[in-house]
């Protein structure tokens, strides 16, 4: 017999829009979604069932099959691995007699690994059935599987578990300077709506997320654009790993970024807007919605705000699921529209067709609080700080081998090495700027600047000291992107997952050659054929570790042109498990380990 | 915003030098169909909307690489088409999809009349040059009258389409993602038995590889009889070409 979908179906208005947070309302009562769930939601949507597989199929955190009672994953960054992710999730693993994906035959428990979950300047961290777990040590991990063991509700385990803090360690123009709720807001109705567009663009405020483009452009489009209904998106599925800060955004300043896209509405005329807020993020949901309260209340959000009749706007948080792709805009328009998280052909652009078709603006957490504190503090108050084309500041997050991690609010310009000094590095190797998809910068590119002309960035900084292995970098990221492809076009989908091969084979000391000659390649198919920024940017980190790190390569490279790609040991696993050994003698073991 | 052409008004673009004339609306792709000029692809089909998911109709247009069948011809436009270059990363887009499926050309059925295998042929794809990926996709037998054969799924959705656009059943899904991404059908069950299907369902006529197969077919044209056996791909992919209301610009470069 199928379970009953009444509640969920009328919390969401059975609307198919909303099928991401209808699945993900089961996965949180159930734990999965079972076949026959499927079937049912499909029939009360009037969806192809087909279709309500396929949604579920995609997001990373909305299982169809049993993952026991509790579902551990292991943030599986570069930086958690760095401070000793793989070593404790090994011995949880061991502790319930469990290997990697696997579900504990009670039922008990499943241990996996995930993307990285964003606690990179308090890792390594979990997700305990959705739930962020940061700071994890060997006692922590004992007394979380003493707690599974005793099969003890996750919502009576002490609250200091999942504390997370902003660790906001420098704080500039945007974080420092102070915004009564709804002083931006009194600003842009004084100003009218395109003079406040004007103001934004003689700012000459970019996008923070990345790619840049100037906010008051995209505002201007997407007014410029016929429609009925206009929608404002803030993008907050902050998945570049190595990106924390749009979390200590949300967690601290919560109010100013309401403020900013209820000015973007008032600009663009919108009546709705969504946050699109990470699923890593659980714990910000509660103090958002508050927040969101509270402005409600304060005639901040809802009808005739301000006191204005027909400027009525409203905001609702939507959840994701688990999936980097949908930072980019139109996935995450398509994920808001209870799909498949794929990036649409473009054109036409979302400030034309986003949401539901209708004209929408996507906009990074950072900048839509910029752009409320530019509409009333004026345009100076951005281009007061920053370098060349790159006004203002930029909050980063900064984490691997420092002494403070935490997020930094620096001034645009700012250098590599001044970055390193304020979070207190030594004996620096390799920075990635950006995240995986962005630069990996050598020790004599120290003096670069961080701006949209130079190193840009949304805000990622990973530091890896002379003691890293710079292939398991590598292969780190190469497993990141493998795992995030959406699979829609051939050169991502193919050459990601060749990528890891290739990757994994030279970090373990099995590569050869022609893997080096064909990393290079394969990242320069993904680079000219990819349909979005996911697999134009997945090779980067890999042309740049060849350029800037060849000997890493060279010193772990066989001298054949072709070696077997296969552990033999490894291969021998299906064969000791069917004969229920793991003695030394049912092992091959390499001369250099004899 | 491109201004609306008149439709009768003849406009071109360029590709590799030579004149291609283009109807407002119509894709660089389509254009260069029509004209008679070959761009390989695979996830395109004239009667669907343009999917771009393939890549391998990626040309450089003023310089930038986009998929030709999704982006809009424009006047004075200059493409690239075929480079050197852009062969080679067709080439590769093509060795791509031979390991990450399970492509065992000399005993498919589909040998002769495949579209993957005519365009490997056409960019002279020698060999997959990458290791095989050897995926485990079992087949599904369970339909009276149909066979599924995922093993050679290049994931262009065309099936996907014909069901849910001309069908009307939706028989056809994707699930999964990156490499794992993979067809399922509409069916609690997971098996073909179980949906709507029908032989004569438009979803059984486009896949462009071997996945869906009408049983007790098999073999019914011998090898070296069948659709690419008689003619290239790029002669039969322009064989409409010049009907369209205009004929071609022959002017050589």
């Amino acid at each position: 017999m199928s379970r009953d979908l009444s509640a969920i179906l009328a919390k969401y208005e059975q609307d198919p829009l909303r099928l991401v947070q209808i699945l993900r309302s089961v996965v949180a009562e159930d734990g999965y979604v079972s076949k026959e769930t499927i079937t049912a939601i499909a029939e009360r949507l009037a969806l192809p069932r087909g279709r309500v597989e396929g949604v579920a199929g995609f997001y990373a955190f909305l299982p169809t099959e049993d993952v026991g009672r509790y579902r551990v994953l292991f943030s599986d960054n570069v930086t958690d691995r760095m401070a000793g992710s793989v070593e404790l999730r090994e011995r949880m693993q061991e502790a319930f007699g469990v290997r990697l994906g696997e579900v504990s035959r009670d039922g008990l428990v499943s241990i996996g690994t995930t993307s990285c979950t964003g606690l990179c300047d308090q890792g390594p961290a979990m997700l305990i059935n959705g739930r962020a777990i940061p700071r994890l040590t060997r006692a922590r991990v004992g007394a979380i599987s003493a707690m599974i063991h005793g099969r003890a509700p996750i919502e009576t385990w002490p609250l200091n578990l999942f504390e997370v803090h902003s660790n906001v360690l420098r704080k500039d123009a945007l974080l420092s300077t102070p915004l009564e709720p709804g002083a931006a807001i009194d600003a842009a109705l004084a100003r009218g709506p395109e003079s406040t567009i004007e103001e934004v663009k003689r700012s000459t405020l970019r996008g923070r997320g990345g790619a840049g483009f100037s906010t008051g452009s995209k505002w201007e489009l997407c007014r410029a654009a016929p429609g009925e209904a206009r929608y404002v998106v803030c993008n907050a599925d902050e998945g570049e790993p190595g990106t924390f800060k749009d979390r200590a955004l949300l967690a601290d300043y919560a109010d100013l970024v309401f403020e900013g896209m209820t000015v973007a509405a008032f600009a663009i005329g919108a009546k709705r807007g969504f946050l699109y807020l990470r699923a890593e993020y659980p714990f910000l949901l509660e103090p958002l919605e508050a927040t969101l309260a509270d402005r409600r209340r304060r005639g901040l959000l809802g009808e005739a705000i301000r006191g204005v009749a027909g400027f009525d706007f409203d905001i609702e948080i939507h959840v994701g699921a688990g999936a980097y792709v949908c930072g980019e805009e139109s996935a995450l328009i398509e994920s808001l529209e209870g799909k498949r998280g794929i990036p649409r052909n473009r054109p036409p652009y979302p400030v034309t067709h986003g949401y539901r078709q209708a004209p929408t603006i996507v906009n990074n957490v950072e900048t839509l609080a910029l752009a409320a504190m530019v509409v009333r503090h004026g345009h100076q108050w951005l281009r007061a700080r920053g370098a060349g084309k790159s006004a203002g500041t930029k909050l980063m997050s900064v984490s691997g081998d420092v002494e403070r991690p935490g997020v930094y609010e620096l001034p645009f310009g700012v250098t590599v090495r001044e970055v390193l000094e304020a979070a207190g590095a030594r004996s620096v190797q390799a920075v990635q700027v950006g995240g995986p998809s962005g630069t990996l910068l050598s020790p004599s590119e120290l003096g670069r600047r961080l701006m949209f002309d130079d190193v840009p960035t949304a805000g990622a900084f990973m530091v890896f000291d002379d003691s890293r292995d710079i292939l398991q970098v590598l292969e780190n990221f190469a497993t990141f992107f493998a795992h995030e492809s959406c699979g829609f076009c051939t050169p991502c989908r193919v050459g990601t997952a060749l990528q890891r091969r290739m990757a994994s084979a030279l970090a373990k000391g099995f590569g050869t050659r022609r893997d080096v000659k064909d990393l290079a390649r394969v990242a320069r198919v993904m680079r000219a054929s990819s349909h979005c920024g996911l697999g134009a940017t997945a090779g980067n980190v890999a042309l740049d570790a060849l350029e800037k790190f060849r000997p890493a390569f060279d010193r772990r490279l066989g001298t054949l042109e072709v070696m077997p790609t296969f552990d033999l040991d490894r291969s021998l696993a299906p064969a000791r498990e069917v004969a229920g050994r793991d003695d030394e003698q049912a092992h091959l073991r390499r001369e250099e380990e004899r | 915003m491109e201004p609306a052409a008149d439709a009768h008004d003849p406009r071109t673009f360029t590709m590799d030098g030579r004149d291609v004339p283009f109807e407002a609306g119509q894709t660089v792709l389509r254009a260069a169909l029509a004209a008679g000029r070959y761009v390989p692809h695979l996830c395109y089909h004239p009667e669907f909307d343009p999917h771009g998911s393939c890549k391998l109709c990626t040309v450089k247009l003023n310089g930038r690489t986009v998929a030709s069948c999704t982006t809009l011809a424009r006047a004075g436009d200059e493409v690239e088409s075929d480079t050197p270059e852009l062969q080679e990363l067709r080439r590769n887009l093509v060795q791509f999809l031979f390991v990450e499926g399970n492509h065992f050309c000399p005993s498919c059925e589909r040998s002769g009349s495949c579209t993957l295998q005519a365009v490997a042929y056409d960019l002279g794809v020698m060999a997959e040059h990458f290791s095989p990926f050897f995926p485990d996709r079992p087949i599904d037998a369970s339909h009276p009258d149909v066979l599924l054969d995922f093993n050679r799924c290049i994931l262009c959705e065309l099936c996907v389409r014909a069901s849910a656009e001309v069908d009307g059943k939706h028989v056809f899904a994707l699930s999964g993602r990156g490499a794992q991404k993979h067809l399922i059908v509409n069916a609690e069950s997971g098996r073909l038995a179980d949906t709507r299907l029908a032989v004569e369902d438009k979803a059984m006529d486009v896949c462009p590889v071997g996945v869906i197969l009408r049983k007790r077919r098999g073999f019914l044209v011998p090898i070296g009889e069948r659709k690419y056996d008689q003619r290239s791909i790029r002669e039969i992919a322009t064989a409409n070409a010049g009907s369209s209301a205009r004929p071609p610009a022959a002017r050589e470069p």
